[in-house]
């Protein structure tokens, strides 16, 4: 048969076994220990490292553990409040960078990206550093007028204020980002169109350019969200003693061994990633259609 | 009658260049207007400083008897179609065509209708509630120009409308283009480098030069009596010929032409020095031997080159003194077995039909 003896093409690859064999040891490699995770939050063994048996047990001993159920509902408390802050800001970032021509705009630009590209730990460093030399002139002040400063900000979600505001200083770079790779499809004309057509420079901005830029908006806050959520270093500087978040409190859980209810708990957190992820989806999916 | 539209020495800078050099002139109502030229010409500029989209410029711009300085592109009385039609891509047709009046506060029970109307003058009505991205690009076209005359605009500006279209769809657009233009009445200023497109819809051209404009005619006087040599090779194809004015004879010039040795062409100006006389291929006949004629200007050549078009064939001569010419003949019966490269023909056409261009 001439098939046989056809040789194969660059891009045949779904016909050579390396290839695929190459394909799934990726996938295992990169799949594995997850499924490993959530199989194991449901092992019915409180040492968790020989499978004993199926019990959910270990999601109620969680749910009662209160210091991890706190650190949990902190972490959400701060990731959505920097998602909405990160999401404001790093939108105006993109626009501002987009729209406005000013002197060394390359240079600003530049400034923007920064906390992408340094390393977590300086960040992390850098911001403990400042938050004690604020602490350290809060304090000259605490008989003083603004007494009342210090005890509005040990009030819950107020006290998690200075983790949150080092998440909004990382975060909204990459949103800003990602909302001006997003505008820059953008066609001029419609703007110029909207504009001919009798609109205002705002009912331009409303009708036109914040539909188009959209998508990219919600691409950033879903990845402000995630970022804040998973953060372990800057929160680890930032984080005082009474305010934990999910990956420092796991962090200090797992020095004295991995139990199930870990398990059972990061497992939720993963639900709660994928379910945000698959909404965000939804959200844009109908203004996909752009010319 | 009133101008609609009255361009007064306007003048547009970009650092380092010159986009519009001091250019005026006047549109009257319902004209079709075309402003044509090569690409960086400033048409596209002067087009856009009308609808208020390009600012800064120097001299006036009056529409129907204001002047628009200062005045906003969302407050004039003017509506553009865009090169890239700049349809909303979120929005459906109808939404599309609504916009321009929702904006402006139309009351609501005034939109419906008038998008409707609006719809039905470009043959959009069954598409209305289609995305934009479910159109084809004569569709969008549609909808843009729906778009802009629903605002019902005192004068409609269209930039280069037709060139994404494919040339079936351009030709049949240029042709529904300007019976629109008659059945709704409302003056048309199109910028376009494509001088069919001017030639067959526009009432009058104003062909545009580095800034300039060179000539301001109807599409007839433009092709028979172009003003200069830019003018003349811009629209159609032409023959230059290099000349010398010897003197003036009667009703005309004496001049020796390159490869024609002394010619005498009609001329009502003076001219002097050096000129270009200029013929269309199409005034030209091809001849296998020589011509009867003793009034007719002619030159004997040889064929060196033959674009074959279907309908007519562009032939290359080559004739003396290495004057090159280039003939328009019809593919008939007239010239079986002449076409060949190589061939020795002759050329000859009426003096009447070559222009003499000074400038």
């Amino acid at each position: 048969m001439a098939g046989k003896n056809r040789s194969r093409g660059p891009l045949d690859y779904g016909r050579s076994p390396w290839l695929i064999g190459f394909g799934i040891l990726v996938f295992v490699l990169l799949y594995a220990p997850i499924v490993q995770l959530i199989a194991f939050s449901f092992n019915d063994s409180k040492r968790n490292i020989v499978w004993q048996g199926f019990t959910t047990k270990y999601y109620k001993v969680a749910w009662e553990n209160a210091s991890l159920v706190e650190a949990f509902t902190n972490s959400i408390a701060i990731a959505i409040m920097c998602t909405v802050v990160a999401t404001i800001i790093g939108t105006a970032t993109a626009l501002w960078l987009w729209r406005f021509r000013f002197p060394f705009k390359a240079g600003a630009e530049g400034v923007m990206a920064l906390p992408i590209v340094i390393p977590e730990i300086c960040m992390g460093i850098a911001v403990l550093v400042m938050y004690s030399r604020i602490g350290g002139w809060m304090r000259t002040f605490e008989s003083g007028p603004i007494h009342w400063w210090n005890e509005l900000f040990s009030i819950w979600p107020l006290n998690l204020a200075a983790i949150t505001a080092a998440h909004i200083a990382f975060s909204f770079p990459f949103v800003a980002v990602v909302v001006r790779a997003r505008l820059a499809g953008f066609n001029r004309e419609l703007e110029e169109a909207s504009k001919d057509l009798g609109a205002t420079e705002w009912q331009t901005f409303r009708n036109v350019v914040l539909p188009f830029m959209m998508p990219g908006v919600i691409a950033g806050a879903l990845l402000a969200f995630t970022l804040s959520l998973d953060d372990f270093v800057i929160t680890f500087f930032t984080a005082g003693p009474e305010t934990n978040t999910f990956p420092v409190k796991v962090y200090s859980l797992v020095r004295r061994g991995v139990s199930p209810d870990i398990n059972a708990a990061s497992t939720a957190l993963i639900v709660i990633t994928l379910v945000a992820t698959v909404l965000a989806m939804r959200l844009q999916a109908p203004s996909k259609s752009e010319g | 009658m009133k101008p609609i539209v009255s361009i007064q020495n306007v003048t547009k800078r970009y650092p380092g260049v010159i986009a519009v050099d001091n250019v005026s002139f006047d549109i009257m109502p319902n004209e079709f207007f075309a402003l044509l030229g090569p690409s960086g010409c400033g048409k596209t500029t002067l087009l856009r400083m009308i609808a208020g989209l390009e600012t800064g410029g120097e001299g006036g711009i009056l529409i129907d008897g204001q002047n628009m300085a200062g005045v906003a592109a969302n407050k004039r009385p003017v509506n553009m179609v865009f090169q890239s039609y700049a349809v909303f891509p979120h929005m459906t047709v109808r939404d599309n065509v609504a916009y321009g009046l929702k904006v402006t506060g139309t009351p609501a029970s005034e939109i419906g209708p008038r998008v409707e109307e609006a719809l039905q003058m470009v043959q959009m009505g069954p598409m209305a509630d289609r995305k934009p991205d479910q159109l084809s690009g004569g569709q969008r076209q549609r909808v843009a120009l729906a778009r802009a005359l629903v605002k019902r605009p005192k004068v409609l500006l269209l930039d280069e409308p037709l060139s994404a279209l494919d040339a079936k769809l351009r030709e049949h657009m240029q042709l529904e283009l300007a019976r629109l233009q008659q059945a709704i009445g409302i003056t048309f200023i199109i910028v376009t480098h494509d001088q069919d497109e001017a030639l067959s819809m526009a009432d009058r051209i104003a062909v545009m030069e580095k800034g300039q404009v060179k000539q301001i005619a109807g599409p007839e006087e433009l092709y028979e009596k172009p003003k200069s040599r830019f003018v003349a090779d811009f629209i159609g194809k032409i023959n230059l010929i290099d000349a010398e004015v010897s003197g003036a004879a009667k009703s005309g010039l004496n001049c020796s032409a390159k490869g024609l040795g002394n010619v005498t062409v009609p001329h009502d100006g003076k001219a002097s020095g050096k000129v270009s006389l200029a013929v269309r291929p199409e005034k030209l006949d091809l001849l296998a031997k020589a011509p009867t004629s003793k009034t007719n200007i002619s030159v004997r050549g040889e064929i060196r080159d033959v674009a074959y078009y279907g309908d007519v064939s562009n032939v290359f001569v080559s004739c003396p003194d290495g004057l090159e010419l280039q003939v328009n003949v019809q593919n008939d019966r007239a010239v079986d077995g002449l076409l060949e490269k190589g061939k020795s023909v002759w050329l000859s056409w009426h003096p009447e039909d070559t222009l003499v261009l000074t400038q």
